[in-house]
């Protein structure tokens, strides 16, 4: 058993220690927003938060997650996550929408320690989640936004 | 050819049904009735010409009762059964059948139909043409639930039904100041005849309020950016089990024999059950293997990876990239197969003044969208359901009967969202795993989730080509002759033994319909062998074609000394209107070749527009360049000209494009540019990163990090969409799913070439600008 606190809430799941935090969080616990796309940490449709930070869950085995606070897109809250879901859905930022959990953990780990980057510093923090619709025009812009929100 | 057409069901008439029932209405408290869910009746598809949606199997319906309930509260459900893979079809869908309607948009909520085309009429999500084919059935739709419920009106009120106007989701009596709510007339409305199709009364498209005109916003918008959003693989069923299948490494192959003790030691994995490999062509045929079978999905890898099997390779054990490349570019060296001819090229290339000739490479791709193969099935009770990010529902539904034994009406296909489809999700073999586990398993509910790996090692791919090109040019440059010959397996492989030529739907992609004003023409297709499973590509051999075409125009412009633009549009030649059957398309994306002239006028325009847009002449910074390409394609005209910077590295980036689309009439202008946006960035893609190769029958990307997608820090700095209205508001739509593609990668490329001097003949690029 390993203790994993996902969104404020404590389970003991019945998982191997290398099992990766994605497999745990998708079938042990029924938290499907966070999204399988490579599993080699190549797309960032699986990226939560841990203690605040992005995270690719397929590449961080649960027991290193475990004694520490996981944030899902499910359980994302705040004024930066409100910002950034905002300007996401008046941007019309979503083609299919699968990357888009991924998209916008990375955009609120941006915002969250950078209220005001430049178009250098949203390529770079967003460069390891994919979109294979290639929204990436949007997602540019719906930071932008996001960050005019905040700093409003 | 894979799938007959079925006839029609028999209506029964109207009839008020609980539609909570059916599980249809999310928004709707238990027990709505509404306009009611009966049986469609009998469309007129068999009477019309077989063009267009009426030569698709089993057609189009457009009863309201089958797509539009309506609840005592006023929501209004309307019932889509195109699948949402990010081009935005749910909502736009619903924008029609609401402006129809003349419905509040805030009181409109979007259901999912389930597999079944004597239901809804024909549901492959494909070819671009969800809105190109259900524009008017789904009008009518609208139109004719509006009439039902001006008719409840007049009934209750017993005034002429003239003296009324459905008005913003009421029924409004104005000369009495009176008004009905929707809500208040579905139940009175459900129960009046359907009016007959021909006497419903379309609105005047001045009158829209949706259609091509407001901005709506995505009816998913939230559950996606709420991580509520559920794909195929989110499916979840108490008592589920996750498979992962080891498939033979080679198309074709098969198991000789496997280990699975280790396997069968790894904590959750539950039984292992191997899978016959097909005969081959295998149309949608699960590839063969051996199935894990776990509690959870990590679990399923893990026994995977421990699995020993031996492999028989079978016949396409000898297929590798570069040897084959050799052998196309043989093949199109040599005189083949003629698709197209006009004039006498031979004899005009011969008093040519000069001959231009270059060989174009597009490589395999794979559509890799971002939620790969994932698909859940259970059999209860001699019932099969299956829950699949399909883009195919009905041919699903009907192997998935074959596969797991059952007559097709004990079988339902739940269509969820899409995590990205590109062609990769018409074909349901990932499905038909799932149903062939549950069954191994007792009926006991499967997913089957493809990695990545599985991904890009087994697919459908988009197919491999060599484009060989020849010109003879006149004293003033002015192409005289031209000879295309276009070498490429054929999807048709995958679905009869292999016909060895492209057939007419790929060649119709952008070779024998190419609107030139060219006297002397000749297009060949010389034979190209299929060694693995070959498969639809967003924009299909358009992309091939289009590549070598709008390379070669600018090659003939540089050859020539002439402005690359002025060149394609005498290339294109003067406005007016092509039979596409006469210059060489028999298929014409299966619409009538009367309704959907191929309009160079239109193509000029696009040009022209993108042109501007990029300000085409000015001068650009050394190391930069402007470059051109034009493309008709699905019915829609567009052009792309993009500025591309080209390090001294080699490395290429691009700073702007603009991209100019005449799609005929629009309606969700938001999502064409959106469609439009990506497809630069796909575009931009197939020039950089995009290629699956082969060695012995493997493909040899495994992942993301050997399979490149553009990323963020790669894309445009720019993209301007420019959007061409139609000329009339009644015309025949385009697609726009797919056309925006084919012009992107040759425009850059050529834009490189501006910038350096260098000419890409074959894709991707990668450090072929490296001085």
């Amino acid at each position: 058993m390993v203790n994993l606190t996902i969104n404020g809430t404590t389970h003991a799941v019945d998982a191997d220690p290398d099992m990766p935090l994605l497999w745990a969080i998708r079938d042990l616990l029924n938290l499907t927003g966070t999204k399988y796309g490579c599993g080699i940490a190549a797309c960032g449709a699986c990226t939560v938060h841990l203690d605040g930070q992005p995270v690719r869950s397929c590449q961080t085995p649960v027991s290193e997650a475990s004694g520490k606070a996981v944030t899902t897109i499910e359980g994302v809250g705040g004024q930066v996550a409100e910002a950034v879901q905002a300007a996401w859905i008046k941007l019309d930022v979503p083609q299919c929408g699968y990357c888009q959990s991924g998209q916008i953990m990375s955009a609120i780990g941006l915002l969250a320690e950078n209220r005001r980057p430049t178009d250098a510093d949203i390529d770079a923090a967003m460069s390891g989640n994919l979109c294979r619709c290639a929204t990436y025009q949007r997602i540019r812009g719906a930071v932008k936004e996001a960050a005019k929100t905040l700093g409003a | 050819m894979i799938r007959a057409p079925s006839g029609p069901s028999k209506g029964t008439g109207p009839s008020i049904v609980n539609i909570s029932r059916r599980g249809f209405l999310a928004g709707a408290g238990a027990g709505a009735l509404v306009l009611a869910v009966g049986l469609p009746r009998l469309t007129s598809a068999q009477e019309q010409k077989a063009f267009g949606v009426d030569a698709m199997p089993n057609g189009w319906r457009d009863d309201p009762r089958v797509f539009v309930a309506i609840a005592p509260d006023g929501i209004v459900t309307v019932t889509c059964h195109r699948q949402e893979m990010g081009q935005g079809v749910r909502t736009s869908i619903a924008m029609v059948v609401a402006d129809e309607l003349e419905a509040d948009w805030s009181k409109i909520r979007v259901a999912q139909a389930p597999a079944d085309e004597a239901r809804f009429g024909n549901q492959d999500t494909d070819g671009s043409r969800s809105l190109r084919h259900f524009y008017m059935p789904m009008r009518r739709a609208g139109a004719a639930a509006r009439a039902m419920l001006e008719q409840a009106a007049a009934d209750r009120w017993g005034v002429p039904v003239a003296e009324l106007r459905a008005r913003n989701h009421a029924v409004v009596h104005e000369a009495s100041g009176r008004s009905l709510g929707y809500g208040e007339l579905a139940a009175a409305a459900s129960a009046l005849p359907v009016p007959d199709r021909d006497r419903v009364r379309l609105k005047d498209p001045k009158d829209f309020r949706y259609i091509g005109t407001q901005n709506v916003g995505l009816v998913d918008n939230w559950d996606i950016t709420t991580g509520k959003a559920q794909y195929g693989i989110d499916t979840r069923l108490d008592g589920m089990l996750y498979a992962v299948v080891a498939r033979p490494p080679v198309y074709g192959g098969k198991v000789v024999r496997f280990d699975a003790a280790e396997t069968m030691k790894v904590p959750g994995v539950v039984k292992v059950v191997p899978i016959d490999t097909p005969t081959i062509p295998s149309e949608f045929a699960p590839v063969g293997g051996v199935a894990v079978v776990a509690r959870n999905t990590w679990a399923a890898m893990q026994g995977r990876e421990r699995l020993k099997v031996e492999w028989d390779d079978g016949p396409n054990a000898g297929y590798s990239s570069d040897s084959y490349r050799a052998q196309l570019e043989q093949a199109a060296r040599q005189p083949a197969k003629v698709v197209r001819a006009q004039g006498d090229v031979d004899e005009a290339m011969g008093r040519a003044r000069r001959r231009v000739e270059a060989e174009y490479y597009i490589p395999h791709l794979a559509q890799a969208p971002m939620e790969p193969p994932a698909a859940v099935a259970r059999i209860v009770d001699g019932r099969c359901e299956a829950w699949a990010c399909t883009q195919a529902p009905q041919v699903t539904r009907t192997r998935l009967a074959e596969q797991v034994g059952l007559p097709e009406e004990k079988v339902t296909v739940h269509v969820t969202l899409l995590g990205g489809g590109f062609g990769r999700k018409s074909k349901p073999d990932y499905v038909l795993e799932a149903g062939l586990l549950s069954k191994a398993m007792d009926g006991a509910p499967v997913k089957v989730t493809w990695t990545r790996e599985d991904d890009l090692h087994h697919g459908y791919y988009h197919t491999v080509s060599v484009e060989r090109l020849e010109a003879g040019l006149d004293d003033d440059g002015r192409a005289v002759a031209w000879l295309h010959r276009s070498a490429a397996p054929t999807i048709g492989s995958i679905f009869a033994p292999d016909p060895k030529h492209e057939l007419p739907f790929e060649l119709g992609m952008g070779l024998t319909n190419t609107p030139f004003d060219l006297p002397n023409y000749r297009a060949e297709n010389p034979e190209a062998p299929a060694h693995v499973r070959i498969g639809w590509f967003r924009s299909v051999s358009n992309i091939p074609h289009a590549f070598a075409i709008q390379s070669f125009v600018a090659e003939l412009a540089h050859a020539a000394g002439r402005d690359h633009k002025d060149y394609l549009l005498e290339l294109i030649g003067p406005p007016r209107l092509l039979d596409p059957v006469e210059i060489g398309d028999v298929w014409n994306y299966g619409e009538s070749p009367e309704r959907y002239r191929i309009d160079t006028g239109r193509l000029r325009r696009v040009v022209e527009t993108a042109a501007d847009g990029i300000g085409w002449g000015r001068q650009v910074p050394r190391g930069r360049g402007l470059g051109l390409a034009a493309h008709y394609s699905f019915l829609t005209y567009v052009a792309v000209a993009a500025e591309v910077e080209v390090a001294s590295d080699g490395g290429l980036s691009v700073p702007r494009v603009d991209i100019a689309v005449d799609c005929g009439p629009q309606v969700n202008p938001e999502r064409i540019r959106a469609q439009m946006e990506g497809a630069v960035m796909m575009g931009l893609g197939l020039v950089s990163t995009a290629e699956v190769t082969f060695r012995n029958g493997r493909a040899q990307q495994d992942n993301f990090d050997s399979y490149e997608l553009t990323r963020i820090d790669r894309a445009p700095g720019e993209i301007r969409v420019h959007l061409l209205p139609a000329a009339d508001p009644n015309m025949p739509l385009g697609g726009v799913g797919e056309p925006g593609v084919p012009p992107v990668a040759p425009a850059i490329v050529n834009a490189a070439f501006a910038a350096t001097g260098k000419r890409i003949r074959s894709l991707p690029v990668r450090g072929q600008l490296a001085v």
